[in-house]
């Protein structure tokens, strides 16, 4: 072929990719990234015959301030639950009333009717999860129950331990470790807070969000982590172990929300209503390795989820879990105020 | 009839007109892409933080009081605020140290480079730019391979038995500055070797012939004539090295905050924008003054040898 020909080709090859790929509608996702699973989409896609596209955001705040500029062209969002009223109040989304849909039969009891999205008028439950402490049990074998290994360390663990850092995530854990309520906002316990946080961080060796890969190197022994990213962790290496702490531990929900500038919104509400179903709902907890909230789905779960402790809350530990608020804006700044001080 | 004189003022102000229309489009572009941003950024400074994120439309001068000066969590007095200058700090100490690194690894390189055969010269640089090929996380990580508990260089010393048990080398300052070094270090020598790929090296031979030492002819003769160039490599390393994000963050394990973290911070979990607006104009003015000692320093060291 001489050049020319194969330019031809090329752009009529180009042209057939987008141009006979007539899809009846389009559906633009803006999501966490690596957390849509492929698989699923591509069923949506297959079933209601409609163009898929999805975009990363790396944090609830990047994702809020985005939004709120508007002009963004996203349908749907997934904010976390300590955010979703804040995306209600500030009239970004949607109410698309998920209640009424033909799949929300599904929805577990528990996350029928959360606080965030009281009546469910807004947001589906796409996923949920604990924070709690991962070990490394070839280098510590005693009672890990505890966020004493991040605040105490335990001196196996000295220099060795990781602490994920998302501010209110630690503060949170730090609060229940004083024994007061989260977003206690009294100056007595935020003194208490800031100490035992400013004591325990020489026993840390990072604070990193890239748990799985250093876990796994051992290059981290113990770390404050996702649920999720625990059982991945155990995947690679059985001696690392999900903890549940006593003094309470955090629960958190991402939602799907459908946004107010939504151009598909249709399209939107049939994917609200589609991941809704068990199998899909499945679908993606293989993706994103946490638990869905409907109810059902764990006979369609992978084997090495059906029964993980990561995943399946034991008994025992069921009491001490706590779904996490987002603190008032006073609260909030202290707790900025603390988190520099912290790192300076 | 016009006389000669007025043809030639006509003249001069159609010049002067187009002057301005042609470059009108530069102009616009330096306003909008680069001061408008930055007014943004000055006026956001002045305004209230909203309650999550954003900024509210009412002036406040809170977010410069607090760059300075920091109220007490708990008994709400006004003191220096040391956090922030303890982090403005380990920002600035790091982009000296780096361009101090830098200059003690490239000043040798490019002297080597500059002295080596026409040809073979280019094969040289061509060496020293090929890691700006590859993104900078990309480099990053490879420096975190080799310098991991369970990374090359502990590998292979434990390996050979001369340590038991691994260095630890990853997540502490000097693992930053190994990183730091290492990426800017091109940065550094191509200015450097610009300034003495020029130098007359007839200059040291006679030198030598003079009877000076090999220390007097560095000092006296070689770092006088491509100080230009040192200058400039410095300037080039420490801009950027004061607001380094990526290097410090991957290699010194996020325990303690830069100054880009700093700012992040107030953007993201912080939601202070006002602060973190405020905070990037303060970094900006260092920079300025650091490019102002640069202007200087240029300015009298022509002069002199001029």
């Amino acid at each position: 072929m001489t050049w020319k020909t194969k330019a031809t080709a090329v752009g009529l090859a180009l042209l057939a990719s987008t141009s006979f790929a007539f899809a009846d509608g389009e559906l633009n996702i803006y999501n966490w990234g690596n957390y849509t699973s492929p698989d699923v989409i591509k069923k949506f896609e297959a079933k209601y015959n409609i163009k898929v596209t999805i975009t990363d955001y790396d944090s609830n705040d990047t994702a809020l301030a985005k939004v709120r500029q508007g002009g963004t062209g996203f349908d749907i969002a997934v904010p976390s639950q300590t955010y979703v009223p804040i995306w209600i109040k500030e009239g970004l989304v949607l109410e698309t009333d998920p209640n009424t849909m033909e799949n929300f039969k599904n929805v577990a009891p528990e996350w029928a009717n959360p606080d965030f999205d009281p009546g469910r008028k807004y947001s589906v439950p796409w996923a949920w999860g604990t924070i709690g402490v991962v070990v490394n049990t070839d280098v510590y074998k005693g009672p890990a129950d505890s966020w004493s290994i991040i605040f105490n360390t335990p001196d196996e663990l000295k220099g060795k331990v990781n602490v994920v850092p998302e501010m209110n995530d630690v503060l949170f854990a730090a609060t229940k470790y004083v024994g007061a309520k989260q977003c206690a906002s009294d100056k007595e316990t935020l003194k208490k807070v800031r100490d035992l946080l400013v004591a325990a961080k020489p026993n840390w060796i990072a604070m990193e969000y890239n748990t799985i890969e250093k876990m796994g190197a051992g290059d981290f022994k113990a770390t404050s982590d996702w649920n999720g990213s625990a059982l991945r962790q155990r995947l690679a290496n059985p001696a690392i172990h999900f903890n549940y702490p006593k003094e309470g531990y955090g629960l958190w929900s991402d939602n799907v929300v459908v946004l107010k500038e939504a151009k598909n919104v249709e399209n939107a509400k049939l994917f609200q209503n589609f991941i809704m179903d068990p199998e899909n709902a499945a679908g993606l907890s293989a993706f994103h390795r946490y638990a869905n909230g409907i109810a059902g789905s764990d006979k369609f779960m992978p084997a090495d989820m059906k029964d993980a402790p990561e995943v399946v809350i034991p008994e025992a530990a069921k009491a001490q879990g706590e779904l996490q608020t987002l603190c008032s804006p006073e609260v909030q700044e202290i707790y900025t105020k603390i988190w520099t001080e912290l790192q300076k | 009839m016009a006389s000669a004189e007025q043809v030639a003022t006509q003249a001069v102000r159609r010049d002067i007109r187009d002057r301005w229309l042609l470059s009108a489009p530069a102009l616009l572009v330096i306003f909008f892409a680069a001061s408008g941003p930055l007014l943004i950024v000055l006026v956001y400074s002045f305004l209230t933080p909203g309650p999550y994120g954003d900024v509210q439309w009412t002036f406040s001068k809170e977010a410069w009081t607090s760059v300075f000066l920091e109220r007490d969590i708990f008994d709400d007095t006004l003191s220096f605020a040391s956090a922030h200058v303890t982090i403005f700090w380990r920002s600035l100490k790091l982009a000296l140290m780096t361009t101090i690194a830098t200059l003690l690894i490239g000043f040798p390189t490019a002297y080597f480079i500059a002295t080596r055969s026409e040809k073979s010269r280019d094969l040289w640089l061509f060496l020293i730019t090929i890691p700006f090929w590859t993104n900078l996380l990309i480099r990053t990580f490879a420096v975190l391979q080799i310098i991991r508990n369970e990374g090359i260089i502990n590998t292979a010393l434990i390996k050979i038995g001369i340590i038991s048990a691994p260095i630890q080398i990853l997540y502490t300052d000097t693992a930053i500055l190994i990183g730091m070094a290492y990426v800017y270090l091109p940065l550094m020598v191509l200015p450097i070797y610009a300034s003495m790929e020029k130098l007359d090296f007839r200059l040291v031979e006679a030198g030598y012939d003079l009877y000076a030492t090999r220390w007097q002819v560095l000092r006296r003769i070689i770092f006088p004539l491509v100080k230009p160039g040192v200058i400039a490599g410095s300037i080039l390393v420490f801009i950027p090295a004061v607001g380094a994000y990526v290097t410090p963050s991957v290699l010194g394990g996020g325990k303690n905050l830069m100054l880009s973290n700093l700012i992040e911070l107030q953007f993201g979990q912080g939601r202070n924008w006002p602060l973190g607006a405020a905070l990037s104009i303060t970094v900006m003015v260092i920079v300025m003054a650091a490019l102002l000692v640069y202007v200087r320093n240029t300015g009298s060291s022509e002069t002199r040898h001029g």
